[in-house]
């Protein structure tokens, strides 16, 4: 059996099926999927997250640190609670991971990376660290939980403390608070509004029962795969890995390029590639019945193969959807090799779903 | 754990076949696979006509999570498909021994290694332990 968390009688409570996930019994949905999805982008669903790994970086040179960590640029964020989407790169420019750091002051930041990473991302942040004489500390402790959807934010207020609630309630997106024993955040993995709250895991079975209660619906892991990847948002993994960089990912704007001598672990490799790209990476909408998968091919007349990186169906366009990279080059039609048989498909800007909106044309 | 139809024969791949009053089969997956499977959002079917070997692919059941091959438990030519299931596969879901049917075959296979419901529930039961 695998690594349990605080919330796994909650997830068997609630009729889960279990799978593993990284080393984690984790629910990858409460009955049907498709339910959980569309709850999410009607009202209101929670994930539990508290198998994802929090790591608190402290020291007077926290920032120099994560300055050269991390291929986004911290010194970006001023305001305590803001948070910055990154990648953590490899000298070469692939991606270690990718992951969220929330600032709190120049000396104190919080990361969130991904579970199945956590042993190589430690390893590496701790080897990095050792010059900048910071302190890296797992909070190993903690639970979290993603409350996500239109209604989220109205649903899930309550179990913040009265004397917390307005300002948790006014926190822009992409910005969090310590809201008495709990880290609130308007952050998530599925293009919708909503929380991901951190708390102390013994408090974690509580604030789950009361979401449940407040009428939130459980989500496993099945749900949070389709959900974003509807929202167009890359996984670790799939999408990208340690031979892929940000640029091959569709992730070049998570990179700052400014200020220019701002020394981060990858941006000489970056700098070559920037130059001149061979990849595109693109959203594609499946025009026929079928289903895109991870691994399938792309053929692209006269400028030849790419291969989709995340795929399935998208239960609210209710057709297949997938991520791909593909050669560079300008055109709006592919076609994909699905056993044997080329079907075709259409490229298209993404996301393909925020906010509960459809945002292509279908 | 609902009750395993008592007329159908299985396989170690959680298909299941219905034999006909005409002599032709029906064959479709079972509750514990379309379960395993989650919601399914799209189903592959053969062309009538086609001509399948046994524990050949004979048909593809996607859900939202996998995509599954279904394999031929005999051997045999397909005589009908569900083409309910084109618009709709999670019948499977919701009936996977009666409208969730997914092919009817014509067979002169005596369907020698499929298993009995006692049979296949042990198999159930060794799965869940």
């Amino acid at each position: 059996m695998g690594l349990k968390t605080p919330l796994h009688d909650k997830h068997l409570e609630a009729g889960a099926r279990i799978v593993d996930f990284g080393g984690w019994d984790m629910p990858v949905n409460y009955g049907s999927q498709k339910e959980e999805h569309h709850a999410v982008r009607l009202k209101a669903g929670v994930f539990d997250v508290s198998h994802m790994t929090i790591v608190d970086i402290a020291g007077d040179r926290a920032r120099d640190f994560l300055q050269h960590l991390l291929a986004n640029d911290v010194g970006r964020v001023n305001t305590p609670g803001k948070a910055i989407y990154t990648c953590m790169l490899n000298d070469d420019g692939g991606v270690i991971d990718d992951l969220i750091v929330y600032f709190f002051t120049d000396s104190s930041y919080r990361l969130v990376v991904n579970a199945a990473t956590r042993e190589k991302d430690l390893a590496w942040i701790r080897k990095q660290a050792e010059v900048f004489d910071v302190r890296v500390g797992e909070r190993a402790e903690l639970a979290m939980l993603a409350v996500q959807g239109p209604e989220a934010r109205a649903l899930a207020a309550p179990v913040i403390d009265e004397g917390w609630r307005e300002q948790a309630l006014a926190l822009k997106p992409f910005t969090a608070m310590h809201a008495g024993d709990l880290f609130v955040a308007r952050t998530g993995y599925t293009g919708e509004d909503g929380w991901e709250i951190v708390m102390p895991a013994a408090d974690a079975p509580r604030v789950w029962d009361r979401l449940l209660a407040a009428g939130v619906t459980p989500c496993g892991l099945g749900a949070r795969d389709t959900l974003r990847l509807e929202a167009a948002m890359n996984l670790y993994g799939s999408d990208m890995d340690e031979t892929i960089t940000p640029l091959e990912a569709g992730l070049g704007w998570t990179v700052a390029w400014e200020p220019a001598d701002r020394d981060f672990i990858g941006r000489a490799a970056l700098e070559r590639q920037r130059v001149e790209p061979t990849q595109r990476f693109v959203g594609l909408l499946l025009e026929d019945k079928g289903v895109l998968r991870a691994h399938q091919r792309v053929v692209v007349e006269g400028l030849g193969d790419g291969e989709i990186t995340s795929g399935g169906f998208s239960p609210t366009i209710e057709r297949s959807i997938a991520l791909a990279r593909v050669p560079a080059g300008d055109y709006d039609r592919a076609s994909v090799d699905i056993r044997g048989k080329l079907l075709d498909v259409r490229i298209v800007g993404t996301p393909f779903v925020r906010n509960g909106e459809i945002r292509i044309d279908v | 754990m609902s009750e395993l139809p008592g007329d159908l024969q299985y396989t170690k791949e959680h298909e299941w076949l219905r034999r006909e009053d005409d002599g032709s089969v029906t064959i479709g997956i079972t509750d514990h696979a379309q379960s395993a499977l989650g919601d399914l959002v799209y189903v592959e079917l053969p062309e009538v006509g086609q001509d399948v070997e046994l524990d050949g692919e004979m048909a593809v059941v996607e859900s939202v999570k996998a995509a599954s091959d279904v394999y031929a438990p005999v051997a045999g030519t397909i005589v009908a498909v569900n083409e309910g299931l084109a618009d709709d596969p999670e019948i499977i879901n919701s009936d996977p021994y009666g409208e969730g049917w997914i092919v009817r075959m014509k067979t002169s296979a005596d369907g020698e290694g499929l298993m009995s419901p006692e049979e296949y529930q042990a198999l159930l039961d060794e799965l869940d332990a």
